[in-house]
C-alpha cells in the first residue's frame, strides 16, 4: 500500500501533465459545440464559457442556428452535395484498385516491377503538381462544376495508396490458396470474386474509411474543379466561404462547421480501429 | 498463377488509364508550362523560377514554410513521443489517446473555424467571446490580435493549429512502437538504477528511432503542402502566405498558370527525396518477401 501511494506521488505530475494537455486539446470543440447552440444575441455579447455557470439551464439552448445554416444558408444543399461527392469518389478507386492489386501480386506479366515502382513512386507526388492540366482538360470537355470530373479527380489521387495498401494486403494472402484453386480449374476471375475479396474485407474497411475521410475534408480539389457554385459546392467549400461573409456570425459559423463534422466524427468513434488503421496507412498521401 | 498473356492487363489497365490521366501526363506537363508564360503562349525560359525566388510575397511564403518546418514537425514529433511513453503507464490511456486523435477526423476548414473562434478578438473595452483574449481580459491585460499581430505570433497562432491536428496522428503511430519494445529490457535498466529520463534517451528513444524518423517525414510532408489553414484562417494575408495557398492565388485569382505550375513543381522538389525513400523501401520490402 505505501509502495502505491509512493508511486502515485511520483507519478502526480505525469498525471497532471496527461490532463492538461488533454483539456487543451478538448476544449476549442466544445467551445464550438457548445456555441453553435446559443442564441445570437448570447453569442455576440458573452463567452460560451458562461453557461458552464448553469449547465443545465436549458432555455439558454436553442436548434434556430442549426435550422438557419441547414435551410437558409445552404448547409444542408452542402451537405447532400458532399455525400453525392464522396461516395462514387470512395468506391471509384477501391474497385479499380482491387482489380489491379491483385494482378501485381499473383500475375506474371511483362512490366510488372515497372509499373509497380511508377506507382509507388507517385504516391507522394503533391497533387499541385496535375491541378492546371487537369482543369485545362476538364474545362474544355465541360467536367469543371461536375460532379463527375470531381469523382475521377478523387479517384485518380486516390489510386497510388490504395492499390499500394491493397497490394500489400493481398500478397500477403497464403499462395497455396491459390495453387488448389487454380488446381481445383478455378479462373483468374472467379479467384478474385470468391476468395479474393471476401478475404480482403478488413483491408477495404480500413482504406474506404481513409479514402472517405480524405474526400469528406478535401478542400482544395473542390475548391479547383468545382468552383463555389452552391449548387455542386461541398461543405469545406461552403463553411470557407462562409467565414468571409458571415465572419462575426459565430453562431452559424459554428453550427456550419459542426454539421461538416458530425459525420467523420460519428464514424471515428463507433469505427475507431478501422479508422486508426486506416489512417496510419494513408499518412504518406501526396 | 498461370494466365494468358493478355489477362494480367484487363486487370491493371484500368488503374493504368487512370494514374496516367490525373497524375503522370499533368505532372509532365506543370513542368513544361512553367517555362511558358501567364498563359502558356510563350516561352519565357526561367523567368517564373526567377520570380519565385525574387517575389517579396514568394519570399515570406518560403519563410513562414521554414518557420512551420521549424515549429510543427519537432514539437508534433516531440509531444506525440513524450504522450506516448507517458500515456503507456496511466489507466485511461484510451480516453485521452481519442481526444488528442480526434482532431484529424475534422476537415482543417473546421478546425479553422474552431481556432478561428479562440482566436476571436474586439477592439479593447467590448466583452471577449473569444477564449485566449477573455483569459487575457480576465487577467487585467490588454487583448491581442492573435491573427494580425505580424509576423511571428500570427504564423505561430496557425501553426497550433496544424500542431492540435497531427499531434493525435504521431501520438498514435508512436504508442504502437513503444508498446513493440520490450518491457523486461525498460525493468532491467531500471533494476540497475537508471533514472526514467536516462532510460528515455539510452533506450527508448535509440530503438523507436525508425518509427520517429517516419513520422518525421510524414510531418515534413504535412508542412510542405499546409493549405487549408491558412486558406480559412487568413488567406496568407498579414504576412501569412505559405507556399500552397501561394500556388492556389497564382492559379486562380492571378490566372498565371506559368508562376502557379513554377511553384508546383518547387514543391516537387522538396519532396522528391521522399519519393526515393518510399521507392526503395518497397524495394527493400520486395526483397525480403
Amino acid at each position: 500500500m505505501k509502495t502505491k501511494q509512493n508511486n502515485f506521488l511520483i507519478n502526480a505530475p505525469m498525471h497532471v501533465f496527461v490532463i492538461i494537455v488533454a483539456i487543451i486539446w478538448i476544449f476549442p470543440t466544445v467551445g464550438l459545440l457548445i456555441t453553435s447552440f446559443r442564441p445570437s444575441a448570447d453569442v455576440a455579447s458573452s463567452g460560451w464559457w458562461t453557461v458552464l455557470a448553469h449547465p443545465f439551464n436549458f432555455t439558454q439552448f436553442t436548434l434556430s442556428n442549426y435550422r438557419d445554416v441547414i435551410t437558409n444558408i445552404g448547409i444542408g444543399r452542402a451537405f447532400v452535395n458532399t455525400l453525392i461527392i464522396t461516395i462514387p469518389a470512395c468506391t471509384l478507386p477501391i474497385i479499380i484498385a482491387s482489380f489491379a492489386a491483385y494482378a501485381f501480386a499473383w500475375m506474371e506479366f511483362w512490366g510488372r516491377r515497372f509499373f509497380f515502382i511508377l506507382f509507388v513512386g507517385l504516391l507522394v507526388v503533391p497533387l499541385q503538381m496535375t491541378l492546371i492540366p487537369i482543369l485545362r482538360i476538364f474545362n474544355q470537355l465541360g467536367l469543371s462544376g461536375s460532379f463527375v470530373g470531381i469523382w475521377f479527380a478523387h479517384a485518380g489521387y486516390g489510386l497510388p495508396l490504395v492499390i499500394y495498401l491493397m497490394y500489400n494486403y493481398i500478397s500477403g494472402l497464403p499462395s497455396e490458396m491459390f495453387e488448389s484453386s487454380t488446381i481445383d480449374g478455378a479462373t483468374p476471375f472467379q479467384i478474385f470474386k470468391s476468395i479474393v475479396l471476401p478475404l480482403s474485407i478488413p483491408a477495404i474497411a480500413s482504406i474506404t474509411i481513409f479514402q472517405f475521410i480524405w474526400v469528406w475534408n478535401d478542400l482544395l480539389v473542390a475548391l479547383v474543379y468545382l468552383g463555389g457554385t452552391p449548387d455542386v459546392a461541398p461543405l469545406t467549400v461552403r463553411i470557407s466561404a462562409l467565414v468571409g461573409s458571415y465572419g462575426q456570425n459565430w453562431e452559424l459559423l459554428t453550427a456550419a462547421a459542426f454539421v461538416s463534422m458530425a459525420l467523420p466524427l460519428i464514424i471515428f468513434l463507433s469505427l475507431q480501429r478501422y479508422f486508426v488503421r486506416g489512417i496510419m496507412a494513408g499518412s504518406i498521401k501526396g | 498463377m498461370r494466365t494468358r498473356w493478355y489477362t494480367p492487363w484487363i486487370y491493371v489497365i484500368p488503374a493504368l488509364f487512370v494514374l496516367m490521366f490525373f497524375l503522370v501526363y499533368p505532372s509532365i506537363n506543370t513542368l513544361i508550362i512553367s517555362f511558358f508564360g501567364p498563359r502558356s503562349e510563350k516561352f519565357i525560359g526561367f523567368a517564373n523560377y526567377i520570380y519565385c525566388f525574387t517575389n517579396q510575397v514568394m519570399l515570406t511564403a518560403f519563410r513562414n514554410n521554414l518557420l512551420w518546418i521549424a515549429l510543427f514537425v519537432p514539437i508534433t514529433v516531440f509531444l506525440g513521443l513524450i504522450m506516448a511513453v507517458m500515456l503507456d503507464r496511466v489507466r485511461y490511456e484510451p480516453i485521452i489517446k481519442s481526444i488528442i486523435f480526434m482532431p484529424i477526423a475534422i476537415s482543417f476548414v473546421g478546425a479553422g473555424v474552431i481556432w478561428k473562434f479562440v482566436y476571436s478578438y474586439r477592439p479593447i473595452g467590448s466583452e471577449q467571446i473569444g477564449i485566449l483574449n477573455a483569459f487575457l481580459s480576465f487577467l487585467g491585460a490588454q487583448p491581442i490580435p492573435w491573427l494580425i499581430e505580424r509576423p511571428w505570433l500570427n504564423n505561430i497562432c496557425l501553426i497550433i493549429v496544424g500542431i492540435w491536428i497531427w499531434t493525435g496522428f504521431c501520438l498514435v503511430i508512436l504508442s504502437a512502437s513503444y508498446k513493440g519494445i520490450p518491457r523486461e529490457l525498460l525493468e532491467a535498466a531500471r533494476v540497475d538504477g537508471a533514472n526514467e529520463l536516462r532510460i528515455f534517451w539510452k533506450i527508448i528513444l535509440p530503438l523507436m528511432k525508425p518509427t520517429v524518423a517516419v513520422v518525421a517525414t510524414t510531418m515534413f510532408i504535412n508542412v510542405l503542402k499546409v493549405f487549408d489553414i491558412v486558406y480559412v484562417m487568413t488567406n496568407g494575408s498579414f504576412s501569412t502566405e505559405v507556399i500552397a495557398n501561394r500556388m492556389y492565388k497564382e492559379m486562380f485569382i492571378f490566372q498565371n498558370y506559368g508562376r502557379a505550375s513554377a511553384i508546383a513543381i518547387l514543391l516537387l522538389l522538396f519532396i522528391i527525396p521522399m519519393i526515393i525513400i518510399n521507392v526503395q523501401r518497397f524495394r527493400e520490402q520486395e526483397a525480403i518477401r
